[in-house]
C-alpha cells in the first residue's frame, strides 16, 4: 500500500492527517481511533508498554470532547478488565487495551468475561512476558489466552488493527454470539509503527457495528432484575460450559459474515485465514499477526527463484479455522509454521504447530510438517531467515524424514537440527 | 421505593422482604441478618456486586437465588472494580439518553472481610480513591468462612481460626485487627459507618444515609458467624450486642471526616463477657485476656479523644 501525502492539515504524535480519507497512523493510534468511530461508553485504562497510547488516545479524545465516554483509571489491570466486563452487563459497549503482564494479571477474569458472555472488546499489543522482563514484540501472551474462550483477532497491519477492532464490536455484540473480542497488534512492530490508514469515521462504523442490536438488554436491569455470576454445581456447570463451546464454534457464521459485508462495503474483505500464492503451493508456511508480512516477503522472494512457496495466515485463532486450513493445506506437498510463542514441555513446542497438526490428523491429512519458533521477546527476524526456513522444509519434503521437534530458529550459537537429535 | 426516610424505631423498617429464604446460609448466621435489612433498604432500583464468598455460595446456586434485584458475582477480590465498572456505564449510559437521566439506581458492592481487608483491597482502594457513587457494604466475620475459617486480616488478636491454631508454641491470631476504617478515612470519602446487626436501627439507619450519600461510601458491619466463632447459633444477637457492650466494635459514623459515636456505652462490660461465649477464644489465659482487655482499653481512649466526648465509658464488672 503506498502513501500519498497530500497536504498536511495537522500534526499530532502518532497522526499525520491529510487531505481525503487517507491518513498515516501508528497501530496503537488506529486503535483508538477505531474505539472513538465505535463510540465507547466506558473504557477502563492502565498504561503498559507498549499499549499506553491507546490508553493515552483515548484519554485525550475524552478530554477533546471527540468521545462521550467514561474513562475509568482503574488502579490495576484485573480491575480493568472487571470494570468492563461489569460495564458490559450494565449495557455499556465498554473496552480496555492491555499487554503482556497485564494480560497476564487479568487473566483470572478472562475466563470469567467469556463465562458470563459479556461481549467486550480488548486491543492486546503482543508482548514478550517476564521474565526476563522484555517489553518486545513477541506472541506468549495472546497464545497464553488460547484457552480463556476469547475471540482472537490478529492484526497484520496499522489497517487490520482498525479494521478487526470495527468488527470486533459486531461480533462480540452479535445476539447469536455474545462473547469477548480480542484484537491483537504486535508490540512495537504495528503499535509503534506509521502506516497508512483509511479509517471509516463514526457514522460508517456505527453503520457497520450499531449499537444495543436487534435483541439487546442491559443484563443487570432494575425492571428485570436476573442473578449473574452464580454458584454453578456440578448439576448445571457442565451445562453452561457447553454452551460456550457452541457459542464459539457458531460465532464462525458471524465473524465470516462480517468479514465479508466489510468487503463489501469498504473493499477490504476479511475471512477466517487468507492464503498467499497458495493457488499451486507446493511448500506452504502458517503464520500470523505482522510475521505473515515477512513470511509473504519471503515467498515472493522465492518465488523469483522458481520455488513454489505459498503461505496461510490466520487471522482468527479462536475459534480455531480448522476446516479453512485443512482445505488450504490438502494440495501442498509440505508445510510448517512459523510463530513467535512458546508451548514449554509440549508434544510439540510450537503451539500453532499442535493445532494445525490436529485440525489435519483428524481430517486423515498426512505429510511431511515442521515447526518453527523466532522472534521472541523482540529478536528480529529476516526475510532471508524465513527463505531458509522454507529451504529446510523442502529439504524434509524431499527426504522424507519425520521432524519431531521444533526448530528454535536463531538462537545464539545454537544448531536448530541438534534438537532433533535429542 | 429504597428507604427515604430516617430510621429511629423498629417500626421504621420497611415490612417487605427482598432477600428470599431458601438459601443455604447456616442457623443464626450474621451475614444473613445483615443482607436481609440491606435488601429493604436498598429497594428495587440498586444494582448489587457481590465478592465471592458465603453469601455469594449460599445464595446463588443456580437455578435458584435470593436476590430480587440485579446481581453481579465476578470474583473474590473485584467488588469494588466491578461497582466502578457499573456505575461508569450508569453515567455514561444516563449522559447518553439511554437510560433515563432522572432515574436513581444505586450500586452497591458486598464484600467479606477477606474480599474487603486482604484481597480486595486494591480494588476498593480504586474504588473509593475515584469517588464512585458506589454504596460498599463488608460483611465482617473475621475470617475467611467460606473456605472453612482461616484467618484473614480482620481476624482479631488471639481469635482461633484454622490456619491460626491453638497449639503449644502458637495460640491463635498473633496480631490485631487491621483498621480498615482508617484506610477508608484515608481516602476521604464522604460517607463511612461500623454498625452491628444487634443494633438494627443504627444499622439500617447507617445503610440508608449510605445509600442516600452521593459518591463512595463504606457500610463496615460485625458479622458472628456461628460455626467460625463457635457460638450457639441463638447466641449471634447476644454476641453481637456485646461486642458493642465491651467495646470491641464501636458503633461509629464518619460524614464528611467528622466523626460521631452513634450508640454510647456509659459502662463498659468487660471483654472476657464478649470472649467467654466464643469457642474461638476459648484457649485464652487470663493474662492473654487482660492483654486484650488492655488494647480494647486504649482503643476506645482513642475513640474518645477522636469523637472529643467519652463515648465510651469505663468498664465496670
Ligand atoms: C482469587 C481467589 N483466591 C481464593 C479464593 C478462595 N475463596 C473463596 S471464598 C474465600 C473466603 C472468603 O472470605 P471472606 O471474604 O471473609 O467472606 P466469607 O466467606 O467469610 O463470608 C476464599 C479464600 C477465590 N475464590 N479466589
Ligand atoms: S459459615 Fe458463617 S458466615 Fe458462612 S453462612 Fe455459616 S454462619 Fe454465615
Ligand atoms: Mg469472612
Amino acid at each position: 500500500m503506498s502513501l500519498t501525502l497530500e497536504k498536511k492539515e495537522e500534526k499530532k504524535e502518532g497522526l499525520k492527517q491529510v487531505i481525503g480519507r487517507r491518513i498515516a497512523a501508528t497501530g496503537n493510534y488506529a486503535a483508538a481511533l477505531a474505539v472513538r468511530d465505535a463510540d465507547i461508553d466506558v473504557a477502563a485504562i492502565y498504561p503498559i508498554t507498549p499499549q499506553v497510547q491507546i490508553a493515552e488516545k483515548i484519554a485525550e479524545f475524552v478530554a477533546d470532547g471527540e468521545l462521550d465516554a467514561e474513562v475509568i483509571h482503574v488502579e490495576g489491570e484485573h480491575s480493568a478488565l472487571s470494570a468492563v466486563v461489569a460495564a458490559a452487563a450494565t449495557g455499556a459497549r465498554a473496552f480496555t487495551a492491555t499487554s503482556s503482564q497485564g494480560l497476564e494479571y487479568m487473566h483470572e477474569i478472562l475466563y470469567i468475561a467469556s463465562s458470563l458472555r459479556q461481549p467486550v472488546v480488548m486491543a492486546l499489543a503482543t508482548r514478550a512476558l517476564s521474565a526476563p522482563i522484555n517489553i518486545w514484540n513477541d506472541y506468549a501472551d495472546a497464545f497464553g489466552m488460547r484457552e480463556t474462550g476469547w475471540i482472537m483477532l490478529f492484526s497484520e497491519n496499522v489497517q487490520e488493527v482498525y479494521d478487526n477492532l470495527v468488527q470486533a464490536f459486531r461480533i462480540a455484540e452479535h445476539p447469536d454470539v455474545l462473547l469477548p473480542v480480542v484484537v491483537t497488534l504486535d508490540g512495537y512492530i504495528l503499535s509503534h509503527t506509521v502506516e497508512p490508514l483509511e479509517p471509516l469515521g463514526r457514522e460508517e462504523v456505527l453503520s457497520f457495528a450499531p449499537k444495543r442490536p436487534r435483541g439487546y438488554r442491559p443484563v443487570l436491569d432494575p425492571d428485570y432484575p436476573i442473578t449473574v455470576g452464580t454458584l454453578g454445581t456440578p448439576h448445571w456447570y457442565y451445562e453452561a460450559k457447553y454452551q460456550q463451546v457452541v457459542a464459539l464454534r457458531e460465532s464462525k457464521r458471524v465473524i465470516e459474515e462480517a468479514g465479508r459485508e466489510f468487503g463489501k462495503k469498504y473493499g477490504r474483505e476479511y475471512g477466517l485465514i487468507e492464503k498467499y500464492m497458495m493457488d499451486d503451493a507446493e511448500l506452504a508456511f502458517v503464520s500470523l499477526g505482522a510475521t505473515a508480512s515477512l513470511v509473504k516477503a519471503a515467498v515472493d522472494r522465492l518465488r523469483k527463484e522458481g520455488v513454489k512457496a505459498g503461505m496461510i495466515k490466520i487471522r482468527v485463532l479462536r475459534p480455531f479455522p480448522a476446516d479453512e486450513i485443512a482445505e488450504a493445506l490438502e494440495n501442498v506437498e509440505a508445510w510448517a509454521t512459523l510463530n513467535r510463542a512458546i508451548s514449554y514441555g509440549a508434544a510439540i513446542e510450537e503451539p500453532l504447530f499442535t493445532e494445525i497438526a490436529a485440525a489435519l490428523a483428524v481430517r486423515g491429512i498426512v505429510k511431511p510438517m515442521a515447526s518453527f519458533v523466532h522472534g521472541m521477546g523482540g529478536r528480529d527476524i529476516f526475510v532471508r531467515e524465513i527463505v531458509e526456513m522454507y529451504k529446510k522444509l523442502d529439504e524434509i519434503r524431499r527426504s522424507g524424514r519425520r521432524v519431531k521437534r521444533t526448530y528454535f530458529w536463531g538462537v545464539k550459537g545454537h544448531d536448530p537440527e541438534e534438537d532433533q537429535a535429542m | 421505593m429504597a428507604l427515604s426516610k430516617p430510621v429511629r424505631t423498629i417500626w421504621d423498617i420497611p415490612r417487605e422482604e427482598r432477600f428470599a429464604p431458601g438459601h443455604t446460609m447456616c442457623q443464626g448466621c450474621g451475614a444473613a441478618i445483615i443482607m436481609r435489612h440491606l435488601t429493604k433498604v436498598i429497594g428495587k432500583d440498586a444494582i448489587i456486586v457481590q465478592a465471592t464468598g458465603c453469601v455469594e455460595v449460599t445464595t446463588t446456586a443456580f437455578p435458584r437465588t435470593s436476590w430480587l434485584n440485579p446481581w453481579l458475582h465476578l470474583a473474590f477480590e473485584n467488588a469494588g472494580a466491578g461497582a466502578s465498572g457499573v456505575e461508569a456505564a450508569l453515567k455514561a449510559l444516563k449522559r447518553k439518553g439511554v437510560i433515563d437521566p432522572n432515574r436513581k439506581i444505586k450500586v452497591v458492592a458486598i464484600a467479606g472481610d477477606g474480599g474487603t481487608f486482604d484481597i480486595g483491597l486494591q480494588s476498593l482502594s480504586g474504588m473509593l480513591e475515584r469517588g464512585h457513587n458506589v454504596m460498599y457494604v463488608v460483611y465482617d466475620n473475621e475470617a475467611y468462612m467460606n473456605t472453612g475459617i482461616q484467618r484473614s486480616g480482620a481476624t482479631p488478636l488471639g481469635a482461633w481460626t484454622t490456619t491460626t491454631p491453638v497449639g503449644k508454641k502458637m495460640r491463635g491470631e498473633l496480631r490485631p485487627k487491621k483498621d480498615l476504617i482508617g484506610i477508608a478515612l484515608a481516602h476521604r470519602i464522604p460517607y463511612i459507618a461500623t454498625a452491628s446487626p444487634a443494633y438494627p436501627t443504627d444499622m439500617v439507619e447507617k445503610l440508608r444515609k449510605a445509600y442516600e450519600t452521593e459518591g463512595p461510601s463504606l457500610v463496615h458491619i460485625i458479622s458472628p458467624c456461628t460455626p467460625g466463632w463457635r457460638i450457639r447459633n441463638e447466641d449471634t444477637i447476644k454476641v453481637a450486642r456485646l461486642a458493642v457492650l465491651t467495646g470491641m466494635w464501636v458503633l461509629l459514623e464518619i460524614v464528611n471526616g467528622k466523626p460521631r459515636v452513634t450508640v454510647k456505652v456509659p459502662k463498659r462490660k468487660p471483654v472476657r463477657e464478649y470472649l467467654k461465649l466464643q469457642g474461638r477464644f476459648r484457649h485464652l489465659t487470663d493474662e492473654e485476656i487482660a492483654r486484650i482487655q488492655k488494647m480494647v482499653d486504649e482503643y476506645v481512649e482513642e475513640i474518645n479523644r477522636w469523637v472529643g466526648e467519652q463515648a465510651i465509658g469505663p468498664v465496670e464488672e
